[in-house]
């Protein structure tokens, strides 16, 4: 069943340059591969994360209002609880500020708290993982069993009890709510790493370059770290899904970001909780829809890149082998 | 066959004896992070509502003036004994609240896993065996939407149509006021509450609070075991022996639920142990939500009020929970699966 035969082609006229793919070139490889059920999920997860991104970066430029504002220019003060009008397309909250520009300002807040969080893990977890699966051993032996305790714990619960120490000590800002997240994702990073390296470990390749004198340093750097490497992006992108919805979660539990200092979507909807009974819908419809898409969004990234990337779930289109017409028949 | 029962004994033996320092460590973490708060438990509770005399005066009563490590010993055998002090704020028992409020967490965590399984393995079986139609991208977006919208937005939507614009549900509560006052709760379970006293309209009013809550943190926790169910079913309908069935030339229904289903089960229960810390923290969100008057409403209450015990004691008894639990799950499947014992 090959479709295409590696190795040396026989001579047949001038054989076309090797193109070297990089490391970027091989991670994106199985993307344009991808066919199929599993490239539409890809693509949709793409377009909502870019939108997102933009809404994000352009905050200022997109949204009508600051995210604090609650009077217009002339000084006249918006009305609280309004409905959704032409002025406000989403309606004002019980602070009168704009629905609309804080949904897009919490985009900002979103992905700022997010990409923070994501980075602190992956920094932490990975190079842990790399040194505990590569070394083993007693040490290898402990932080397991640490990494499997902060795993086992309810994850919010952790989070809000360190949000709470730095709430205490440094205030609740981008800072404090990124890094509560980031400890509950530091046990995920460092477990997929370690347990890839143990089997990669073992390929002939990395026994290889042992045997001819490479220092452990750099056999983890080059040989095992690139291996390695391909299954953080789905990782990275699963856990920004999930940590959108921490932070969501944080900050519904007054224990997120301080109001003054952004807008963000889990306090919108707590204080739209209250409005509920009254039957206003629009301070949390908005707000709740953003994480919903959002997440979505990047849920489907994450899924689409492991579709395309595991090879166990991998279909990949196979090409028509092309049986060339014997010259003998003739 | 004695020589299964002894292996089934002593895996459960090591598996207890794994589970210690995973434990100790938890509690070590608990305390850990109690402590490093800045202040002292009784002056961050009460500071600036007594004297600085009497500020002493409690902490020395309480043992806070000792070194750390006298009171880390101590704290390891309070919880051995079951004893988590008493709260600072309002002068509760710990344990007391523990058992009250973890009833109303208990009631609405089980209602909810109940929901979810039923949600969860339906939908993931389904669209697992009948992989890339329609059926499965349905199901595989459901899994997915329902996933990402947070349990407090869900309880949002879900207040507002049932509870405002369609009158059906009650918001907020375990039961009404009255309900609440006249009902005898032994058990502190309401349900069962209900059940012994024989009261059918004080039951139909529990039934009628609990269905929001349940079913909002049913339905976002089945979401994640629709994808569990639903890449199990996937694998193993790959495996060599479900090919073996069908060369034997058995009916695709018996090959799909005898061989295949029977099989994607098993690892799903290992992950349903998993998704019991996730449930708690849902049940944090979802008691916060819903007004309902568990022990997640009460960790926020008390972490509000800055009561640095009573959150050791509910965090200590999340830790334990959820050892137990884990626990239990690796018995289950020591149990169900001889492989796991080896």
């Amino acid at each position: 069943m090959k479709t295409q035969r590696r190795g040396p082609q026989p001579a047949a006229g001038p054989t076309p340059p090797v193109r070297r793919a990089g490391l970027f070139g091989r991670m994106i490889a199985p993307v344009r591969e991808a066919s199929g059920l599993p490239k539409w999920i890809l693509w949709a997860g793409i377009v909502i994360t870019v939108i997102f991104v933009v809404l994000a970066v352009f905050a200022p430029l997109i949204a009508p209002f600051d995210f604090d504002q609650y009077r217009s220019v002339d000084g006249a003060r918006f009305a609280k609880q309004a409905a959704p009008s032409s002025e406000h397309p989403f309606g004002t909250n019980v602070q009168s500020t704009d629905v609309l520009s804080r949904v897009i300002y919490g985009s900002r807040t979103a992905l700022i708290v997010v990409l923070i969080a994501v980075a602190f893990a992956m920094m932490i977890g990975v190079p842990l993982g790399l040194i505990s699966g590569y070394r083993g051993g007693r040490m290898d032996r402990v932080l397991l069993l640490i990494m499997d305790t902060l795993f086992a714990f309810p994850y919010l619960l952790l989070a809000i009890v360190i949000a709470f120490l730095l709430s205490e000590s440094i205030g609740r800002g981008v800072m404090s709510a990124a890094i509560s997240i980031s400890v509950i994702y530091i046990p995920q990073y460092y477990r997929v790493v370690r347990n890839h390296v143990l089997s990669v470990r073992e390929e002939p390749f990395v026994e290889a370059a042992r045997a001819i004198g490479a220092k452990p340093r750099t056999i983890v750097r080059r040989y095992v770290f690139s291996n390695v490497v391909q299954s953080v992006p789905v990782i990275a992108t699963l856990n920004a899904a999930d940590a959108i919805l921490t932070l969501a979660a944080l900050g519904f539990l007054g224990y997120g970001i301080q109001p003054t200092e952004a807008a963000e979507w889990g306090y919108d909807i707590q204080r739209a909780i209250a409005d509920a009974g009254a039957g206003i819908w629009w301070t949390g419809l908005f707000p709740g829809l953003a994480i919903v898409l959002l997440v979505t969004g990047l849920t489907l990234l994450g899924e689409g890149l492991n579709d395309v990337i595991n090879p166990v779930l991998r279909r990949r289109r196979l090409k028509r082998v092309e049986i060339p017409v014997s010259e003998k028949t003739t | 066959m004695p020589k299964q029962t002894t292996s089934l004994r002593t895996y459960a033996l090591t598996r207890l004896a794994l589970a210690v320092p995973m434990f100790l460590l938890l509690l070590t973490l608990v305390f850990l992070l109690m402590r490093v708060a800045p202040g002292d438990p009784i002056s961050a509770a009460l500071g600036g509502r007594l004297s600085q005399e009497e500020l002493q005066i409690r902490r020395e009563a309480a043992g806070y003036d000792r070194p750390l490590i006298v009171q880390y010993f101590e704290y390891l055998g309070d919880v051995a004994t079951g004893d988590f002090g008493t709260t600072i704020s309002d002068n509760r028992p710990v344990t007391g609240m523990i058992v009250q409020n973890g009833a109303a967490t208990l009631e609405l965590t089980m209602v909810a896993m109940l929901i979810a399984v039923l949600v969860g393995i339906g939908i993931g079986l389904v669209a697992g065996r009948y992989r890339d139609t329609p059926v499965d991208v349905v199901g595989r977006l459901f899994g997915i939407v329902i996933y990402a919208a947070p349990i407090f937005f869900l309880g949002f939507l879900a207040q507002l149509v049932f509870g405002k614009w369609l009158g059906w549900l009650p918001t907020s509560g375990r039961a009404s006021p009255v309900v609440t006052f006249e009902l005898n709760t032994p058990t502190n379970l309401f349900i069962v509450d209900a059940l012994i006293a024989g009261d059918w309209a004080a039951l139909s009013d529990i039934l009628k609070h609990l269905v929001m809550p349940a079913t909002t943190l049913g339905l976002v926790t089945g979401g994640i075991f629709i994808r569990l169910v639903r890449v199990n079913v996937l694998q193993t309908l790959q495996g060599d022996y479900i090919e073996a069935a069908r060369a034997r030339g058995l009916s695709e229904r018996s090959v799909v639920f005898r061989h295949a289903f029977k099989n994607a089960l098993v690892p799903v229960i290992t992950v349903m142990g998993l998704q019991f810390a996730l449930l708690l923290s849902g049940a944090v969100l979802t008691e916060q939500t819903f007004n309902w008057p568990g022990l997640g409403s009460e960790l926020i209450r008390y972490l509000d009020n800055r009561d640095y015990i009573a959150v050791q004691g509910i965090i200590t008894f999340f830790a334990l929970v959820v050892v137990g639990m884990s626990l239990l799950i690796d018995f289950v499947n020591a149990w169900v699966d001889p492989r796991v014992r080896y």
